[in-house]
């Protein structure tokens, strides 16, 4: 059913519709609308669902943890401080390889207290182990939403769906919202291996010496890394169910021929599209967004940015004394091959400040740089308006 | 594609009415987009709302900064620079007076000027001051957008069934106020 | 023809075949109070229920992989979530409608300070919890270091008794009151030397449908420096002197107390153990601080009414003499 709604309230009824047993959350803008969205349809009786409103995001995500080891398919949804508050039983929810979905609303960190979108959050847990896919639309986010739960049954490990604070959750347009058949011919219902119950008593959560952890470890890399295929599958059968994609590893979009190309995560994808047919018509231009950060497609990206000379990495987050997080994985992934691009790393879009159009021509002059750019933030400076394209 | 911003203050309803256009323009067969520009402001607080308007899917998720019309619920923001700040040449603004007579148009923007007494209108129809269902009806009674009967779908999908028969008549009572189709031709000039 | 074997009463109950949550040959310490505890609480909940234990030395020494001691269904996820966590296990039972109750295991630290929180939260949602809190009164696991559930004076490693400081300056925080603040259906305390009580007071809690609260009193021979085989006889010297109160509320009232039937003073319970050795002494420090636990223990009794009156049928006495498989009230 195509309708409009806005992103949070798209989000919570995917959520619904995959008949989730328990729900766990707390406050924190701009997630909260998803929450308050499920809790609504849980009301009206339209999913039935056990809300807990707890005290705080560790005992959120403590308690979508202890829901999902006892049988029951669980959620939450959390932002920011929410997400660093959860970090620790983030860790612990990935090492148990539990299977949970948790939308992130990407939200600036503190301090200074900034409640707008960029990704520093969901980059300040990319080593807890889970699969972390960005979405560049609600669309993307409703089936990226749908194809979580699958992926974390399948493979055991916990999925965080990030969707772009304010940006997109609170984004108002229309969307496909798949039907409940669908949906449940997508998602078989709720299995987990090692269900906590008295008839088959289980030990879980025990404590691992120096004689097996290096083994549990390597096991959880190796299995994330193998999650690409889960991550490819459930989306490519979705695709085969309701006729989408939902960006598999990574998106592309732009002619063969182009030696420039621009990566980016989330929603800004959308705007550096409009901003290539409007701005730069002429030039050959890859755009590319990446969806799966985690596990890092090292291969899909490889193969994404053969032909190009310049790639430029625009990222929504920082690691102070190093530059761009996501710039610097790229290099990593890309160190070694044959006519690899020239990486220039760009910062935009921090704590909420919006991104034009005329983002982009700033980008592609990065690449005309006679020495790669390792970090640049290239909207230090308020940016004059958008230049009048072709559709003005 | 259309850009439209909608200026007023927290409590107004600013983004449930770009929400309800959105919505309007979507039930007639156009994309829509809504959202609010991001703050955290508390009632009575300057806020401001955004809404595109197209024939297909926009992808762009930027502010608006150049709107071709502008929507104040609130003429003391019209002292305020950011409130018609980017309005293009021949641009259109729709001002709620809480006057009786017609606000004045500044210099510059001519027969592209309405203002309607939207929170009376919304006082004797819904009840209460809140003018943004009549600044909507006027907007599409000016612009020929989408029809009202949309618009009035977009409130029985929001709202319970009195509170969207009371906004219905606020719609009504304040697209017989101004000129149809006046703004007509920046629409069609938006490719609508 | 078979031989027919008769047996008294006394032996048949021997003989009784008990349920085990928890297997021995474990790795706590011998001694171990928490150990001791947490074998009857868990015998006394019967097979039917999921354990959600916090880190600590009751995880640490059950559970090394790829071991465990548990018969019963187990999970440890951190220090400060043993609450939410099972929080989170009791909603998807009932959502599932499976009966199974769900307990929560944690040390003082987990639920005295770090886990405080989550534990207060579970409470006032009302979750179907039992949480037992082992109290051996300082972070064990780490190696004794001073928790806010340390006694008063008591020497631990972040609280070392030397010239100038005389242990733990701080008292050892009301945690009961707090709780029964939340009205909840019950909670009680209990210890170690009185393992009937412990089973009665498990059988009472798991029939109650909500969040309980059971704290029981478990001295550390390592942490409280004494030899373990003393270990009941310094829990029910902790009772008879008044500073362990065994009590039982209901929504925040007192109900129930194990009354002292023979008050004996606070130094016969601080020269057992090693961590109150510094107030043993003449100096006037020393003599300040022993009057200063003698006054809490005097303020126990009192506020608890423990003294035994005539008639208590049940009292400090006879209740250690109920078996640990045996009779309850």
């Amino acid at each position: 059913m195509r309708a409009a709604f806005e992103g949070s309230q798209a989000i919570a009824r995917a959520v619904a519709r995959c008949r989730p047993q328990v729900v766990a959350a707390y406050p924190i803008t701009p997630q909260t609308h998803i929450v308050e969205g499920i809790a609504k349809l849980v009301a009206d009786g339209e999913a039935d669902c056990e809300v807990v409103s707890v005290e705080s995001e560790f005992a959120a995500a403590s308690v979508v943890l202890g829901a999902a080891v006892a049988g029951s398919r669980a959620y939450t949804a959390t932002a920011s401080q929410g997400v660093l508050l959860m970090a620790e039983v983030l860790y612990n929810i990935a090492g148990m390889r539990v299977p949970l979905v948790l939308t992130c609303a990407n939200r600036a960190v503190s301090a200074p207290i900034n409640i707008w979108n960029d990704h520093q959050d969901a980059m300040a847990v990319r080593d807890a182990g889970w699969i972390q896919l960005f979405c560049t639309d609600n669309q993307e986010a409703v089936d990226t939403t749908i194809q979580a739960f699958r992926i974390t049954q399948e493979t055991e490990l916990p999925v965080m769906v990030c969707v772009d604070g304010f940006i997109l959750t609170h984004l108002f347009e229309p969307v496909d919202l798949p039907s409940q058949e669908q949906i449940d011919m997508f998602l078989p219902p709720y299995r987990f291996s090692r269900t906590l119950d008295p008839r088959r008593p289980l030990t879980l959560g025990t404590l691992v010496g120096p004689e097996h952890y290096t083994e549990v470890r390597a096991q959880l890399h190796g299995d994330l890394e193998a999650a690409a295929e889960a991550i490819l599958k459930a989306d490519a059968d979705w695709a085969d169910l309701v006729g989408r994609r939902a960006g598999g590893l990574i998106k592309s979009d732009g002619p063969h021929t182009a030696r420039i190309g621009v990566l980016t995560l989330g929603s800004v994808y959308g705007t550096l599209q409009e901003a290539a047919r409007e701005l730069v018509p002429d030039t050959p231009l890859r755009l590319m967004a990446l969806r799966c950060f985690r596990p890092f497609p090292a291969e899909a990206l490889r193969a994404a940015v053969d032909g190009l000379t310049d790639l430029v990495v625009l990222e929504r987050a920082i690691g102070p004394g190093m530059g761009g997080i996501l710039a610097t994985e790229v290099r990593a992934a890309l160190a070694g091959l044959r006519d690899a691009p020239r990486v220039h790393g760009a910062v935009a879009g921090l704590g909420g400040r919006d991104i034009p159009l005329d983002i982009l021509p700033r980008l592609l002059a990065l690449a005309d740089a006679a020495e790669p750019v390792r970090c640049s933030v290239i909207d230090l400076q308020k940016m004059p308006p958008a230049r009048l394209g072709a559709d003005r | 594609m259309l850009e439209i911003r909608i200026h007023g203050r927290g409590g107004q309803g600013n983004v449930v009415a770009a929400y309800l256009l959105a919505a309007a323009v979507v039930d007639a067969g156009l994309y829509g987009q809504a959202f609010p520009a991001f703050g955290a402001e508390r009632r009575g607080a300057p806020v401001a709302a955004f809404v595109r308007v197209a024939r297909d899917t926009v992808r762009r998720r930027c502010q608006i900064d150049r709107p071709h019309i502008v929507v104040v619920q609130d003429p003391t923001l019209l002292k305020s620079p950011a409130t018609l700040a980017g309005l293009e040449e021949g641009g259109c603004v729709l001002v709620n007076s809480a006057r009786a007579e017609a606000i004045p148009a500044p210099a510059g923007y001519g027969a592209r000027w309405a203002s309607l007494p939207a929170t009376r209108i919304a006082e004797e129809t819904v009840g209460r001051p809140m003018p943004n269902s009549a600044l909507l009806g006027a907007l599409l009674a000016l612009t020929g957008l989408c029809p009202l009967a949309a618009l009035e779908q977009a409130l029985e999908e929001r709202f319970p069934p009195d509170t969207a028969a009371r906004n219905k008549r606020a719609v009504r009572a304040a697209a017989e106020r101004v000129p149809e189709h006046a703004w007509r031709r920046v629409v069609d000039a938006r490719g609508l | 023809m078979s031989k027919t074997t008769v047996l008294d009463l006394r032996e048949l109950r021997r003989r009784q075949p008990r349920f085990t949550g928890m297997d021995p040959g474990h790795r706590a310490c011998q001694g171990c109070g928490q150990s001791l505890a947490a074998h009857i609480v868990t015998e006394a909940a019967g097979p039917d229920v999921i354990v959600a234990n916090a880190t600590g030395c009751l995880e640490v020494f059950s559970t090394p992989w790829p071991q465990t001691a548990w018969r019963v269904p187990w999970i440890h996820s951190l220090f400060e979530n043993a609450a939410a966590l099972a929080a989170g296990i009791e909603t998807a039972l009932k959502q599932q409608g499976r009966p199974t109750k769900m307990l929560a295991f944690a040390g003082d630290g987990g639920t005295f300070d770090i886990g405080f929180q989550t534990l207060s939260g579970m409470i006032e949602r009302g979750h179907n919890v039992l949480y037992v809190c082992f109290d051996n009164e300082a972070y064990m696991n780490t190696g004794v270091q001073r928790s806010s559930s340390t006694p008063h004076a008591a020497a631990t490693t972040t609280s070392p008794a030397g010239r100038m400081r005389p242990g733990k300056r701080h008292l050892k925080k009301d945690l009961l009151a707090i709780i029964a603040a939340h009205h909840l259906p019950y909670a009680a305390t209990a210890t170690v030397a009185y393992p009937g009580d412990i089973k009665a007071k498990v059988r009472r809690a798991m029939a109650i449908e909500g969040p309980t609260f059971l704290m029981i009193h478990a001295p550390c021979p390592l942490g409280w420096v004494h030899a373990p085989e003393l270990t009941i006889k310094v829990a029910r010297a902790g009772v008879e002197t008044g500073l362990t109160p065994i009590v039982e509320l209901e929504r925040g009232k007192l109900v129930s107390v194990l009354p002292i039937r023979e008050k004996r003073p606070v130094t016969d319970y601080l020269r057992l153990q090693g961590r109150f050795r510094h107030l043993l002494g003449d100096d006037p420090v020393a003599v300040q601080e022993r009057e200063h636990l003698q006054a809490l223990a005097d303020h126990n009794i009192e506020t608890y009414g423990l003294l035994a009156r005539e008639g208590d049928v049940r009292d400090s006495v006879t209740a250690a003499l109920v078996r640990r498989g045996g009779a309850i009230r």
